[in-house]
């Protein structure tokens, strides 16, 4: 075990390494460079740059280099802790991201776990009780949470909030918060406004989750086991917890990895629309402006985070599922 | 990393006609088409999805017939006017009649917002015909026509059944002009995807070895990049000054990039278990070539799994051009498509004001909707001895 974990560590240095080449790909791939960006801003602005200026700027950027060895100095800071400058926002990086990105998983965590809690319940209903009306209804449900796009469920939310109780959804704090320190009174805030995108992003995972979830508990119950366990006199309830459903919880696990990236992927577009103070809207104003370092360390973090996540369940999977546990002996 | 593949439920054998001796043999002699054929039309949720699906594809062929008005006529006269209802019948002095119309506008300025306020005057009826002569166009991009599936009687009068936009657009209009640019953009990139998939996932299952270790590497590392900030990375990219038939390309390109990996690995999970079967094994015991055991025996005992997968992959992609368009990093004005029509939704006050702003949103619903009822039925059908 500790070794199949060690091997996986291992394997993780290379897909990080190309995964910050793309990154830089990404942010060197439109024409120009940030800093021709920054000066036409500048010069929108009414400031000037003189040329000397501009000369000092590509010096300590390292621009006059040839690109792999922008890479290097790139990768280099990084690697020392100092994201860069963000050139739009006129601070340094690592002011920008860090809030945003504990934030943004935060909301993706609680996403999680409310899936959870709503989809488990629901999806062991609807196969136990097969064709009732309650499962028809969850059926219906999921379906309808699969086709409809997040972006469009927040902007529906949002529009119905504002014209029938004038409210507005936006945001995570409310005004008087959003500069605030951080303190209880604010977490307090923070939780009474997490409640929508939570629902919002949720919404087709949970539909995919009981649709799962039934699909697999289906396939169990009618296996002979379970009819052993009745035949033993063990109650319905009972049964159907400690076999089927644990049975049916594995692919659950594998799926981790992937679920929590996805849900940090997929926030960034609904965060737009609701204009959360998350990774969503910097990210894409950056990737607009063309600021490299905010924009190169975002997609840069955001990945490792899906590696890490997939490491963690695999190794979660192997420590639960014996039968992968054995294979790795071998 | 271990894909898990999620089964479908366990039905009984459905489809398959039951019962007497006479039946039982039909059952029997049947070929593995019919055979699928049987299973699919018990599911009805696909059969109904396979119908729209066709009426869909039918409006992208045939858009400029459809749509009243060409996707950039613009009139200020009738800036964010709500929709009309068409009416069939009039109820005039010779009781009821067959006369389409729909109720003209009459325009209030609001003294206090200064903005214009519609409503719909009973006074005022707009007659409008089927196959009615409006603007001309090309059908299909080569012949000449003016007829339009319902039109105003008067080139002129304003006929706006799902509202107009804030340039006047009927968005009606727009919403099927964009049906064309957004039911295409998924088939188009699957259709990359699939080539991509079968080819690779087809050599890693079919040698094995270290080809397999290397292409599976590279799908797992191409999953471990999530995909959000890569398309918007990637999009963003593209220069300002490429045509939308370019953009289009691109953006599907984008797409694809990803789209292959997971095609990749069902082609080769099939090659794999099939390299094993009897029959293959027959077949290279004859002395057929590898070519030919490709091609022959083996892609067509897993075709119908792989177009499920393919129709299962549609919708993602349709959803996925919705999003970047609406983003305002997928396809640009003057190019028409859901999530291009969506982005003037982005806005709350403007939907508050004008609600009809999001039925382009009910396309991409319903196109989600069908193409995934579609693809469970498929899935379901793909394999009529399993069970």
């Amino acid at each position: 075990m500790l070794r199949y974990i060690l091997k996986r560590i291992l394997l993780m240095v290379p897909t990080l390494f190309v995964i910050s080449v793309i990154a830089f790909i990404v942010i060197q791939l439109p024409p120009g460079d940030f800093l021709t960006s920054y000066i036409n801003n500048r010069a929108a602005e009414g400031t000037l740059i003189s040329n000397e200026e501009i000369t000092n700027l590509r010096m300590q950027y390292g621009m006059d280099k040839p690109m792999i060895n922008q890479y290097f100095i790139w990768i280099g800071s990084i690697l020392k802790g100092d994201y860069g400058y963000s050139f739009l926002y006129r601070r340094p990086v690592s002011e920008l991201i860090w809030e945003r990105l504990v934030l943004t998983f935060v909301i993706s965590l609680v996403t999680l776990l409310f899936t959870w809690v709503i989809a488990f319940p629901v999806g062991i209903f609807s196969a136990v009780k097969q064709y009732s009306l309650g499962d028809y209804v969850a059926t219906a449900f999921g379906f309808l949470g699969l086709s409809i796009p997040n972006f469009l469920f927040a902007l529906v939310l949002m529009v119905l909030a504002f014209q029938y109780f004038g409210l507005s959804l936006s945001g995570l704090f409310s005004p008087d918060y959003v500069e605030a320190p951080w303190s209880l009174a604010k977490v307090g805030n923070l939780l009474q406004h997490l409640w929508i995108p939570v629902i919002v992003l949720g919404l087709s995972g949970t539909a995919g989750m009981i649709r799962t979830m039934r699909a697999n508990l289906l396939d169990e119950l009618h296996k002979p086991y379970v009819t052993t366990a009745r035949a033993k006199g063990q109650s319905k309830f009972k049964t159907l917890l400690r076999y089927p459903v644990r049975a049916a919880l594995n692919p659950f696990v594998s799926t981790i990895g992937y679920t929590l990236p996805n849900l940090v992927s997929g926030s960034i577009i609904v965060s737009v629309v609701l204009s959360l103070p998350t990774t969503g809207p910097l990210l894409l104003a950056s990737l607009m402006a063309q600021d490299m370092y905010l924009a190169g360390a975002y997609v840069l973090l955001l990945s490792s985070l899906t590696v890490v996540g997939t490491l963690v369940s695999d190794i979660l999977l192997a420590w639960l599922d014996p039968r992968i546990r054995l294979s790795l002996r071998g | 990393m271990t894909a898990v593949s999620v089964p479908t439920p366990t039905a009984p054998r459905r489809g398959l006609p039951q019962g007497s001796q006479e039946k039982k043999t039909r059952v029997f002699v049947a070929s593995q088409g019919t055979l699928i054929w049987w299973r699919f039309r018990k599911h009805k949720p696909a059969l109904i999805s396979a119908v729209v699906l066709i009426l869909i594809y039918l409006v992208v062929l045939f858009a400029e017939f459809f749509a009243p008005f060409p996707q950039e006529n613009y009139s200020v006269k009738y800036t964010y006017a709500p929709p009309q209802t068409l009416q069939i019948f009039l109820n005039g002095p010779n009781g009821l009649e067959f006369r389409p119309h729909v109720l003209g506008y009459k325009s209030v300025l609001n003294q206090e917002s200064l903005k214009r306020v519609f409503t719909l005057d009973p006074e005022q009826v707009v007659p409008v015909q089927f196959f009615a002569q409006g603007e001309p166009y090309l059908l299909m991009g080569f012949i000449p026509a003016t007829t339009h599936l319902l039109g105003p009687t008067a080139k002129e009068d304003p006929m706006y059944l799902l509202g107009a936009d804030r340039l006047g657009r009927d968005v009606f209009s727009r919403m099927v002009y964009g049906t064309r640019i957004s039911m295409t953009i998924g088939l188009v990139g699957v259709t990359i995807s699939l080539l991509l998939g079968i080819l690779l996932g087809g050599i890693s299952g079919f040698f094995g070895g270290w080809v397999d270790i290397a292409i599976q590497r590279t799908i797992e590392f191409i999953i471990s990049i999530p995909s959000i900030p890569l398309w918007l990375g990637l999009s963003a990219a593209l220069p300002s000054d490429w045509s939308p038939i370019q953009v289009y390309f691109a953006i599907t390109l984008i797409l694809s990039l990803r789209g292959w990996t997971g095609l990749a690995r069902v082609v080769r999970g099939r090659f794999l278990s099939l390299r094993e079967e009897e029959f293959v094994m027959a077949a290279a015991l004859d002395g057929s070539s590898e070519l030919r055991l490709i091609f022959l025996h083996m892609l067509p005992s897993f075709m119908s799994h792989i177009i499920a997968t393919v129709t299962l992959a549609i919708p993602e992609m349709i959803l996925a051009e919705t999003s970047l368009s609406f983003l305002g990093l997928g396809l640009r004005a003057p190019a028409v498509s859901w999530g291009v029509l969506l982005q003037e939704a982005q806005n709350v006050r403007s939907v508050v004001q004008a609600p009809w702003l999001l039925v382009p949103a009910v396309g991409v619903i319903l196109a989600v909707l069908t193409f995934n009822f579609l693809g469970d039925g498929l899935r379901d059908a793909a394999d009529p001895y399993s069970r």
